[in-house]
């Protein structure tokens, strides 16, 4: 399964590096959003500063599923579904690969977020530590749900829409959870940040189960 | 791949055994009663009109669409209890190409092989049988012409090693040099001991390349008036 | 994967074959003077609340009703796992039907939730823990029926379904969780019995809300599940004929 899993994940950023629609679409979507945060928000008033970690998160989810759906998108192409079930793959083995690639695009999206934030917002980065253990876990958070969902809503006509619905209610908890550890570390009272680090872990630990468990069924009949 | 399945290697069951099969597409019964042997090693052609209920046919066979009611064994493997198990021994060349556009030929037919757990050295030998080791190994799919994405899929499909072939029309889309590849591949496929199950538009060429025909209308194998049931080129 | 089959035709037999029946309408009728009771005790012979005043009265029907669209969720899961697992269309059709009577029960507790708001805090909504819980609980819901009323065959909408219901109680639970405490930390008022004297005739009225709420919920849960397996069954109706139909094609071609 772990093989199955290093191959597909390989294959699919090795198509992103070669397509460069993260380079070129996602990642220019990612930093709109901030700008545009700042034209809501007026960047005098020290909002910015203070709103940082929701913004951040919510750049990330909104950039995040745009590379989910891209994700996807690849797999629906000319008779691929088709092929990979044809192919041998074991479906917990395309469901981990599939959440790595989406995983480590979206550890890239959050860097140059992060380096945005800073640029654009002003804010001070402190806390280091919880902050980078919240960017990894959040990240498997939502790449683990997102891929799970992601293949729900695969290949249906309606799927740019549903996705949003399914993925975004989900991931309200890692939401809360990211920002307030974000809060918590850049305000420099750490401590309370590390019980939602807790929590983002068990849910990323449920949907890795029920990824790999529900990816079987879901590949059928699509 | 299991090559040593008893049941297979034992020679005497047929490769595919078909009786009263059903196939719902949806609610529609695409395969309404489908009653088809093959022997190991044969060349089949089916034909029948557009909508006959080809496509269906061989994606069942490959394991892909559910058999609803009656028998369906392919190569030893009740479809009707895990229509998975037949998946990584048979080889679908279906319409769609099952690549991926922004990756090269090579890429493709060695993720495709890998994927299969068959050898890489395959890929490349497969890529070379269907002149795809020159220019064109480094150019994207997505650049390539349809004739030359039917021979990558081909490509990808020979690196594994299927013990039966499905292909659902292999000479549409190609020029005369690569309609030869196919029935060339084909008759050595069959040599070295699979079964090819081709669906064909082209009915010249592809009578002299099978050893049976089978005739499918209205989702069943009509009798041929040839022969009464199955007409032998031979 | 085995029963994806016409042969799931033949377990038809053991659905419904009709929305009503004896049982059902005896049910109903218990119902209705369940209902009757309700409002002869909620509104009439139960005194307000020295705290909560008249208000309070909404409690009757928003506690039990709240508590239900949990138990629909729960019945949600358990379907789909029954569905996933053995295959079952019955457990299915119940994941179903639950799942569409408890996003039923979550808007009116939020409405509910909403009217009882006004009076006491001034304001129809407030981030309160329970409130939002329960908003997120009807847009989990929503997701869930929207993947089940896909216009797809039966397996592609029940599968799909069936993942997304399996992780119902799952995220419920997580989302739950992390509201509670992202909401704690700032010590805002709860939507909650809290600071009413329940006792005597209250009690017995909250009683009798849960009765009465309960038997709608399961009254509802039947009928839908009965339309719901009506409708599947029509789908795989009259498939003989078209296999004939099929079959006739190709004499004639």
């Amino acid at each position: 399964m772990l093989s199955d899993a290093w191959l597909i994940a390989r294959k699919d950023l090795k198509l992103e590096i070669r397509s460069r629609v993260a380079l070129n679409q996602v990642i220019p979507f990612a930093i709109l959003v901030l700008v545009l945060f700042a034209f809501a928000l007026d960047p005098d008033r020290g909002l910015l500063q203070k709103a940082t970690p929701g913004l951040y998160w919510i750049a990330v989810l909104f950039s995040g599923l745009l590379a989910m759906q891209r994700s996807f998108s690849v797999e629906a192409a000319d008779g691929v579904t088709d092929a990979l079930r044809l192919s041998g793959l074991t479906p917990g083995g395309i469901y981990l690969g599939k959440t790595l690639s989406v995983a480590v695009q979206l550890l890239v999206l959050e860097v140059l977020l992060g380096a945005g934030v800073a640029l654009l917002y002003g804010t001070v980065i402190t806390g280091w530590l919880l902050l980078f253990t919240t960017i990894v876990v959040a990240t498997a958070a939502i790449s683990t749900a997102g891929t799970l969902f992601g293949v729900v809503a695969a290949g249906l006509r309606v799927r740019e829409t549903l996705l949003p619905l399914l993925l975004l209610p989900v991931l309200a908890p890692v939401l809360i959870g990211s920002t307030r550890a974000f809060e918590a570390a850049l305000s420099g009272t750490p401590s309370e940040g590390w019980p939602w680090v807790g929590l983002m872990s068990a849910f990323a630990v449920v949907y890795v189960v029920a990824g790999i468990f529900g990816f079987g069924p879901l590949m059928e009949e699509s | 791949m299991e090559p040593d399945d008893p049941t297979f290697r034992s020679g005497t069951e047929p490769v595919v055994h078909l009786r009263g099969a059903v196939a719902l597409l949806g609610r529609f019964p695409a395969l309404a009663g489908v009653d088809l042997d093959v022997d190991r090693r044969r060349i089949v052609l089916l034909r029948g009109a557009n909508g006959a209920g080809k496509t269906t046919l061989l994606r069942a066979l490959a394991g892909l669409v559910p058999i609803t009611s009656g028998e369906a064994v392919v190569l030893g493997i009740d479809l009707r209890d895990d229509r998975r198990a037949v998946r990584d021994r048979v080889g679908l060349l279906a319409h769609g190409t099952g690549l991926y556009d922004e990756l090269t030929v090579e890429d493709n037919v060695r993720f495709w092989t890998r994927a299969a757990r068959a050898d890489i050295s395959d890929a490349d030998a497969a890529m070379a049988r269907l002149g795809l080791d020159g220019r064109l190994r480094d150019v994207a799919v997505g650049r390539l012409s349809t004739g030359q994405r039917r021979r990558t899929s081909l490509a990808c499909l020979l690196a594994r090693r299927p013990e039966l072939w499905l292909l659902d029309e292999p000479h549409a889309g190609l020029d005369k040099e690569g309609r030869d590849i196919v029935d060339e591949l084909v008759r050595s496929a069959a040599q070295a001991g699979a079964t090819i199950i081709l669906s064909s538009h082209e009915l010249d060429r592809s009578i002299d390349l099978a050893d049976e025909i089978v005739t499918l209308g209205g989702g069943i194998a009509l009798d041929d008036e040839a022969e009464g049931g199955r007409f032998h080129a031979e | 994967m085995t029963t994806e089959t016409v042969g799931s035709v033949q377990a038809s037999d053991n659905g419904p074959t009709s929305t009503g029946s004896r049982s059902t309408m005896i049910l109903g009728i218990v119902t209705i003077v369940a209902l009757g009771v309700l409002i002869l005790f909620g509104l009439i012979l139960s005194p307000a609340d020295e705290n909560q005043g008249e208000a309070v009265r909404i409690m009757y029907v928003h506690v039990p009703s709240a508590t239900l669209s949990y138990v629909g969720c729960f019945l949600t899961t358990i379907g789909s796992v029954v569905y996933l697992w053995r295959k079952s269309r019955w457990w299915e059709i119940l994941a179903y039907a639950s799942a569409e009577v408890a996003a039923l029960f979550t808007a009116f507790t939020l409405i509910t939730g909403m009217l009882w708001g006004r009076p006491t805090w001034g304001v129809f909504w407030i981030w309160d823990a329970r409130l939002t819980s329960e908003a997120m609980l009807m847009l989990l819901l929503l997701g869930y029926l929207a993947v089940r009323g896909l216009a797809a065959d039966y397996e592609v909408r029940a599968k799909r379904a069936a993942i997304v219901g399996l992780l119902l109680v799952p995220n419920v639970l997580i989302v739950r969780e992390s509201v509670q405490w992202w909401r704690t930390l700032h010590q805002k008022p709860t939507l909650s019995l809290a600071g009413a004297h329940i006792e005597g005739l209250m009690l017995f009225s909250l009683f009798t809300g849960f009765i009465a709420i309960t038997l709608v919920f399961i009254w509802m849960v039947i009928h839908r599940f009965r339309v719901a397996w009506l409708e599947e069954q029509v789908d795989l109706e009259g498939l003989d004929e078209a296999i004939a139909e099929r079959r006739a094609e190709g004499a004639l071609s």
